[in-house]
């Protein structure tokens, strides 16, 4: 498994757009904190770009690559070798570039400007983030035959994720705020792991509008030992759901 | 060394491959040809496990591939694209393919890499080479680990006419070793030389298998294209029967 | 030490002295005589004063309530308490027992005294022309109810409070019925509900105070002609908390105060005719929290700096004034240069009002989603109160 890991992995490092998308990274977030003074300040601003980019990024960048590999992925199924070891490395080293480009590009800013527990945090979110995506991608890639309907396929997913889901919760908030929707309402952020890392991120930046009401319900969770143990259980899940459906299908795949 | 058995695959509604039974022997260059759509690539993934079949069983030296990997270990495939990882370079291609098959280095069988001369170009990325090289490529991976079974599908395609001669050569070395050879291709007269047997593929099932030398009797030329085309003008009215 | 001179004598009490006990002084001494009581454990009960005298500490006596008692209750004009450590008062839920309590009088000094571990610090009961200075107040109640007040006054005229620092009680400074008192320069830190509580006490004035990391903030409610200036709250932190919550508050001034770092800054009810100028709003979670119940209230010339709101509100607040503040996260332009923005600045997001309503949906806060809407709303406003709205808002943060 290691060798096919090695050598997707030497592949996309030397894939341009994995270069750029790193040094835009670290150009975004390297000005940004050298214009907000406050580095949580900066984490804050940084999340935006964050949640909104590497989602986006991670899932079109490897829904492309899998595509494009369609032959050579054939090609690796005609050596001795189980279609499950294939594809999980596959996914190990898009996953682990789709990481370090991420960890390479905002990681040395965070360092350098702000090496605190929020921007601690921010970085393992922007990391798992990366890694949900490539899975979802994976999951999104192996079921389309089409390569144009794959990748439309990804952007409505990314669209969801990003956009149409917290319309999806501002509609249930407004349908059921008659009743107690507090702990229904952490459930449903759940289902979205672009939201539990929104969260997760603006609980460590201590945000005094997150002291309120609502705050003092999500610390109530998340900052709890089991609350904390919940949130990486269900983020490990979006890596791993996606992965191992996505794995079963293309085992059973006919190429 | 490959028998088929009552293989059926459908895609959707598409009856791609219908009761297919083969059996394909080592020693032999068995053409595989037949009409676009008519099951070519299909058998020949279904051989490689890339397909499975919806029934019939496929035995590989007498045992069942089921969902098997091991037995893939005799067996060079060169794809009819065969497209790489751009950013891989031809050494990193060749290193990864012995990396897998954990072949050691003495036992390689270099020839092709030596007379496509792949060597002055190992630093050269998959990205940016021709079809014709990345061909010369994937026919090196094929012939690189000394299997007993060989399947090129369209191995000549993008060739340039000196390259194909090599492959060409070479396929004929193999041959005479008694591997097992399954080829397909459009161009005929490439075939002439190199095949021992003809399946010839319509409709899902093959509408025959015979020898080239029983072939060309029947049918009274010596060129496979004219056999073949003399083949379907005689049996059009009762096609279907396999023989 | 010369005796004879009746009018002003000094009695000196200690073990190393005659006298041991202050309550042996007291029935010694006469009006306007000085008790010096020096260093060591006291342990009288309550002692009662009621001749007119100054008890001066000397090297940190200690007076101990045992849990039980009341330590000093004054019940005459002219006395002084000066440079006590008085310990561990009674707790009682039917009476309000205090460390030093001052009955129906006048002219009493509390000053230099450390209050530790007791139920009320210092109360102030009808009384008028008081001195409370440079006490240092701390309680350890678990709950509101276990722990009384700081330095309670009620119905008291005249008072001054400086220089207090109270930590751990249930208020820090509490007024009810007060009037014409100043409160100034005093710290009122982590106190169980609000640094500072004052109903129905009109003409008073709040200067220098700073009220920090108190349960609710500070409340101040029913009164009249209230002068608050120069001021820090900060940091009052929780799911009900604010810097400053203002009830049924007329005709008074809020000026050249920090709020800082509070869930709300200002919360707004009832209050009518407020100046609320040159105040510093940053880091809140909601700046200013004005009900529609306000009217006629004026902010003028304030920062609002990294609030996650500015402002938020269940109404139109159409008569309330918002000029020349500054507001961080306004992006118009000034072209005529006159430092003013050339188009108006809504300090009301589309989402603050929603969270207003919907407090849950701060689950989104941040999300793209509630980013595009407030754009969207910003730029064709059908939502937001139409009226409300800053017309010159200031291109820099206004000097303070």
């Amino acid at each position: 498994m290691n060798k096919i890991i090695k050598y997707v992995i030497a592949d996309l490092l030397r894939s341009r757009a994995i270069l750029v998308y790193a040094v835009v990274l670290f150009v975004l977030a390297g000005s940004v904190f050298s214009i907000e003074d406050n580095a949580d300040k900066g984490v804050v601003s940084l999340l935006n770009i964050i949640l909104f980019v590497v989602p986006l990024v991670s899932i079109i960048f490897s829904t492309v690559y899998l595509y494009n590999s369609a032959e050579f992925i054939e090609l690796l199924v005609s050596q001795p070798l189980k279609r499950k070891t294939i594809w999980l490395s596959i996914f190990t080293g898009l996953a682990g570039t789709m990481a370090l480009a991420f960890l390479i590009g905002v990681g040395i800013p965070i360092v350098l400007y702000s090496f605190t527990p929020s921007g601690m945090i921010l970085l393992l979110c922007g990391t798992i983030l990366s890694v949900v995506f490539v899975s979802v991608a994976m999951w999104a890639a192996v079921r389309i035959r089409d390569k144009a309907k794959g990748i439309g396929l990804s952007i409505l997913l990314w669209l969801y994720f990003a956009l149409l889901f917290d319309a999806l919760v501002l509609f249930i908030l407004f349908q059921f705020s008659d009743y107690p929707i507090e702990n229904g309402m952490i459930a449903v952020s759940m289902l979205n792991p672009i939201d539990i890392s929104r969260i997760l991120i603006l609980l460590q930046v201590d945000l005094s509008a997150m002291m309120g009401y609502t705050g003092a319900i999500f610390r109530n969770f998340f900052g709890t030992g089991w609350g904390m143990a919940i949130t990486a259980l269900v983020l490990l899940l979006w890596v791993a759901v996606p992965a191992w459906f996505s794995t079963r299908f293309f085992e059973r795949r006919d190429l | 060394m490959i028998t088929i058995q009552h293989i059926s695959k459908r895609f959707g509604k598409l009856q791609v491959l219908n009761d297919v039974s083969l059996t394909l022997e080592g020693g032999q260059c068995i053409a595989l040809i037949g009409p676009n759509g008519s099951g070519k690539t299909t058998l020949i993934k279904t051989i490689l496990g890339m397909v499975v079949p919806q029934s019939g069983t496929l035995l590989f030296k007498g045992n069942p591939i089921g969902r098997q990997w091991e037995y893939r270990r005799d067996i060079g495939y060169m794809p009819q694209i065969g497209r790489y990882p751009e950013n891989m370079t031809i050494g990193q291609v060749l290193d990864m393919m012995q990396d897998i098959r954990k072949v050691p280095e003495a036992a390689l069988d270099r020839e092709l890499f030596e007379v496509f001369e792949l060597h002055t170009m190992l630093d050269k990325r998959m990205g940016t080479l021709s079809g014709g090289t990345r061909q010369k490529v994937s026919a090196c991976l094929a012939f690189m680990f000394r299997p007993e079974v060989l399947i090129l599908d369209e191995p000549t395609a993008g060739l340039d006419p000196v390259a194909t001669e090599l492959l060409k050569d070479k396929i004929l070395a193999e041959r005479n070793k008694e591997k097992l050879i399954v080829i397909t291709s459009h161009v005929l007269s490439d075939l002439d030389e190199l095949v021992t047997e003809v399946v010839y593929m319509q409709e899902g099932r093959p509408l025959f298998h015979k020898s080239l030398d029983a072939l060309k009797e029947e049918t009274g030329t010596d060129k496979l294209g004219k056999a073949i085309a003399k083949v379907m003008t005689n049996e059009e009215p009762t096609k279907g029967v396999s023989v | 030490m010369v005796g004879g001179m009746a009018h002003a004598a000094t009695i000196q009490v200690g073990t190393s002295y005659p006298v041991k006990s202050i309550k042996q002084a007291l029935e010694k001494a006469a009006d306007g005589d000085t008790i010096r009581v020096h260093g060591g454990t006291y342990r009288e009960g309550n002692i009662a004063i009621h001749k007119s005298v100054a008890l001066m500490g000397v090297d940190n006596p200690v007076i101990d309530g045992e849990k039980e008692h009341e330590q000093f209750s004054v019940f005459v004009p002219y006395v002084t308490i000066n440079g006590f450590t008085v310990i561990a008062s009674g707790k009682s839920s039917i009476r309000d027992i205090a460390a030093i309590k001052v009955y129906d009088t006048h002219h009493a000094t509390i000053e230099n005294n450390i209050l530790d571990d007791n139920f009320f610090g210092i109360y102030i009961q009808s009384s008028k022309q008081c001195t409370i200075r440079n006490n240092k107040l701390t309680a350890y109640g678990e709950t509101e109810q276990l722990t009384g007040n700081g330095i309670h006054s009620w119905k008291s005229d005249s008072l001054y409070i400086a220089g207090n620092t109270i930590v751990g009680h249930r208020d820090g400074v509490y007024l009810e019925f007060v009037t014409h008192t100043e409160v100034r320069d005093n710290q009122a830190l982590d106190n169980r509900r609000y640094g500072l509580h004052f109903m129905f006490s009109h003409q008073n004035g709040y200067y220098h105070n700073t009220f920090s990391r108190n349960g609710a903030g500070v409340a101040v409610m029913y009164t009249k002609q209230v002068r608050m200036e120069n001021n820090t709250f900060s940091e009052n932190w929780g799911d009900a908390a604010y810097g400053l919550l203002l009830k049924d508050i007329t005709d008074s001034h809020i000026e050249h105060n920090v709020f800082s770092r509070n869930t709300t800054g200002i919360l707004m009810e009832g209050s009518n005719r407020v100046q609320i100028q040159r105040n510093q709003f940053e880091g809140n979670g909601w700046a200013l929290k004005m009900q529609s119940s306000c009217m006629d209230n004026e902010l003028t010339q304030n920062n609002f700096v990294q609030n996650t709101f500015d402002l938020a509100t269940n109404g139109s607040l159409k008569l309330n004034r918002f000029i020349r503040n500054y507001w961080d996260k306004y992006e118009g332009y000034d072209l005529n240069k006159d430092r003013e923005g050339d188009v108006p600045y809504r300090p009301v997001s589309l989402f603050s009002m929603v969270v207003e309503k919907y407090p849950m949906a701060m689950l989104l806060f941040r999300s793209f989603m509630v980013t595009l809407l407030d754009r969207t709303e910003r730029v064709v406003p059908s939502l937001i109160p139409e009226d409300l709205k800053d017309d010159a808002p200031m291109m820099k943060p206004v000097a303070l």
